[in-house]
């Protein structure tokens, strides 16, 4: 291949161009001020629901707070990641397209800054989470190795879920479906064990909680963040995510080339 | 050395679906030129520029730019031309100044690079103002001016413009052609698509006719023109009796005009003139007036293509 010769440069590039279009992704989320609202809104709402209004009523072992903390943060990344596929739709059906294909913009980079953004989007709704959490009464005895271990998983969780929301943006022939899609992901974290124990609910479903990627991410959370046991989740729970990112980064490969022929 | 050819189209054939798009274009354009591609809605302007512009393949044929392969050497192919598309290719939540810096810093200017840069185009685009402003704000003229701009942040060698003057009024368009004559004078080679015979004619050097798909007529304006006939003998009917007669004699050589006229071509001699006459008008009673004019783009494609282009038909709807 006469392109052989320009890989080193085309790296350095894409890294580049990723950097230039995660900010424009961020500056532009930033100006859709509703729905900057909406996205920590929305989590602070859910954590504040599960705890005042199901709480009550769900008997997890102990506080119901430290039980669900994990939880929700996995649904806000769930929601924050959605919003990826909409943008990445929204820019595959404008012109803006042709432009950074005209630029040598690769695919891996216009998509990277997209999850870029997404994870820049996922870090500010989990600060004010958190923050609602502690003036709560959320209280953790873990020391900083173990809230950085925790705030690895939660993004790493990002990134795979992230990428799965641009390939699914590339799939989608408009935005308004490529919102469908996200529904999906959405809905994950409520069939595992994030808000209530995988042991209350009926045995048909258990299978699929236990083996859904939120359950060992919730687990490995909690256990980073509370001092619960974690057993194998940890290492499932990172299958997961390479698992997710693998094929997403691969699809959303063959996804591109195909919708820019 | 010579200059190579900015570009050349071989056999180049392209099909959607099973609709030929393009079927069998070849086109050569010189470094340096104004070129115009003349034709009318769905005639595979588009399709043909974005083939060019390394955004579409072709099915078939070989397709080269600034001398480069558009397929084999597609990343540098790259780095030489920019397309301002028909639908802006700028983003609206962003303000005009972000635009532009974001494609300096893509095309690789540092930030202090790509603002001064972004300063510099808004002037020349009479942007100032609206610089600061997002372009949601801006009017349809506004952002096909910003989308200019943003193909010019580092300077192409070839430019493509698709459609640049539709939707622009005049003061607008007049602005569009000084920016393509400013290029031509660096150096640019500006390869335009256009359905207004006028703009070809007032900024191309060489015009392409293109026609479902294929090029029906290629050559410099005034070589075009005469290709068909220097002049139009514009002939007016004293009755609709009298006109049916006119465009009954003359057969295929009439063009039928609104109210009671007809045309025909002529060299302008005053033999052909007065023989087109008497052909016409043999008792001197049916004939009201006569002019003679040159003729234009319009007789071009009515002559070569045997029928008259989508908006010159348009415009005799609605005048």
């Amino acid at each position: 291949m006469s392109e052989e010769t320009l890989i080193a440069p085309i790296g350095v590039l894409a890294f580049r161009h990723a950097s230039v279009l995660a900010g424009r992704c961020a500056r532009i989320s930033s100006r859709n001020l509703d729905a900057v609202i909406m996205s920590v809104m929305l989590p602070v709402m859910l954590l504040l629901m599960f705890v005042y209004l199901f709480g009550g009523a769900l008997n997890t072992g102990g506080r119901y707070l430290t039980y669900v903390i994990p939880g929700v943060l996995l649904l806000c990344a769930g929601f924050g990641a959605a919003t990826t596929a909409v943008t990445v739709s929204q820019d595959m059906t404008s012109g803006i397209m042709d432009r950074l294909r005209s630029m040598n913009v690769s695919a891996p980079a216009f998509l990277s800054g997209h999850v870029a953004a997404s994870v820049a989007r996922n870090a500010m709704a989990t600060v004010c989470v958190s923050a609602v959490a502690v003036a709560i009464g959320f209280r953790t005895s873990s020391g900083a190795a173990q809230l950085l271990l925790a705030i690895g998983v939660l993004a790493a969780y990002v990134v795979a879920i992230s990428w799965l929301a641009a390939a699914a943006g590339l799939l989608a022939k408009t935005p308004e479906s490529a919102n469908g899609f996200t529904f999906l992901f959405m809905f994950l974290p409520y069939a595992s064990s994030a808000f209530v124990p995988i042991s209350t609910m009926p045995t048909w479903m258990q299978g699929f909680a236990r083996n859904q990627p939120v359950t060992p991410l919730v687990e490995t959370m909690r256990g980073l963040l509370v001092g619960t046991p974690v057993g194998n989740a940890p290492v499932r729970g990172a299958l997961w995510c390479v698992g997710l990112l693998i094929v997403s980064v691969a699809g959303s490969g063959v996804l591109f080339r195909r919708r820019t022929r | 050395m010579n200059r190579p050819l900015a570009i050349e189209m071989c056999g180049v054939v392209k099909s959607y679906k099973g609709i030929r798009v393009l079927d069998g274009i070849e086109l050569a354009v010189k470094s340096g030129s104004v070129f115009a591609l003349l034709g009318p809605n769905g005639a595979g302007k588009t399709t043909l520029v974005r083939i060019l512009a390394t955004l579409s393949t072709a099915d078939a044929g070989s397709v080269r730019v600034a001398g480069l392969d558009v397929v084999r050497n597609r990343r540098q192919v790259r780095q030489l031309v920019s397309l301002t598309g028909q639908f802006a290719a700028v983003d609206e939540p962003l303000t005009g100044d972000e635009n532009l810096r974001m494609v300096g810093r893509l095309a690789g200017l540092s930030s202090t690079e790509a603002s001064t840069r972004a300063s510099q185009l808004l002037g020349e685009f009479d942007l100032v103002d609206a610089g600061a402003r997002r372009v949601s704000t801006y009017s349809g003229g506004m952002r096909r001016k910003l989308d200019l701009a943003a193909s010019l942040v580092v300077q192409p060698s070839v430019l493509f413009l698709d459609e640049p003057t539709t939707g622009l009024d005049p003061r607008s368009r007049q602005q569009m052609y000084a920016v393509v004559r400013a290029l031509v004078a660096e150096g640019v080679t500006v390869f335009l698509t256009t359905q207004y015979l006028e703009e070809a004619d007032q900024l191309a050097d060489q015009i392409a006719l293109i026609d479902a798909g294929r090029i029906v007529a290629q050559g410099a304006p005034a070589e075009l023109k005469s290709r068909v006939a220097d002049q139009v003998l514009s002939l007016t009917m004293r009755s609709a009796g009298a006109l049916a007669d006119a465009v009954a004699v003359l057969g295929s050589r009439a063009s039928p005009m609104p109210g009671l006229c007809v045309e025909v071509a002529t060299d302008g001699s005053a033999r052909d003139v007065r023989a087109l006459l008497d052909t016409v008008d043999p008792g001197g009673l049916g004939l009201e007036a006569f002019t003679i004019r040159s003729a234009t783009l319009d007789d071009v494609f009515l002559a070569l293509t045997g029928r008259a282009s989508a908006p010159a038909l348009e415009e005799a709807l609605h005048v």
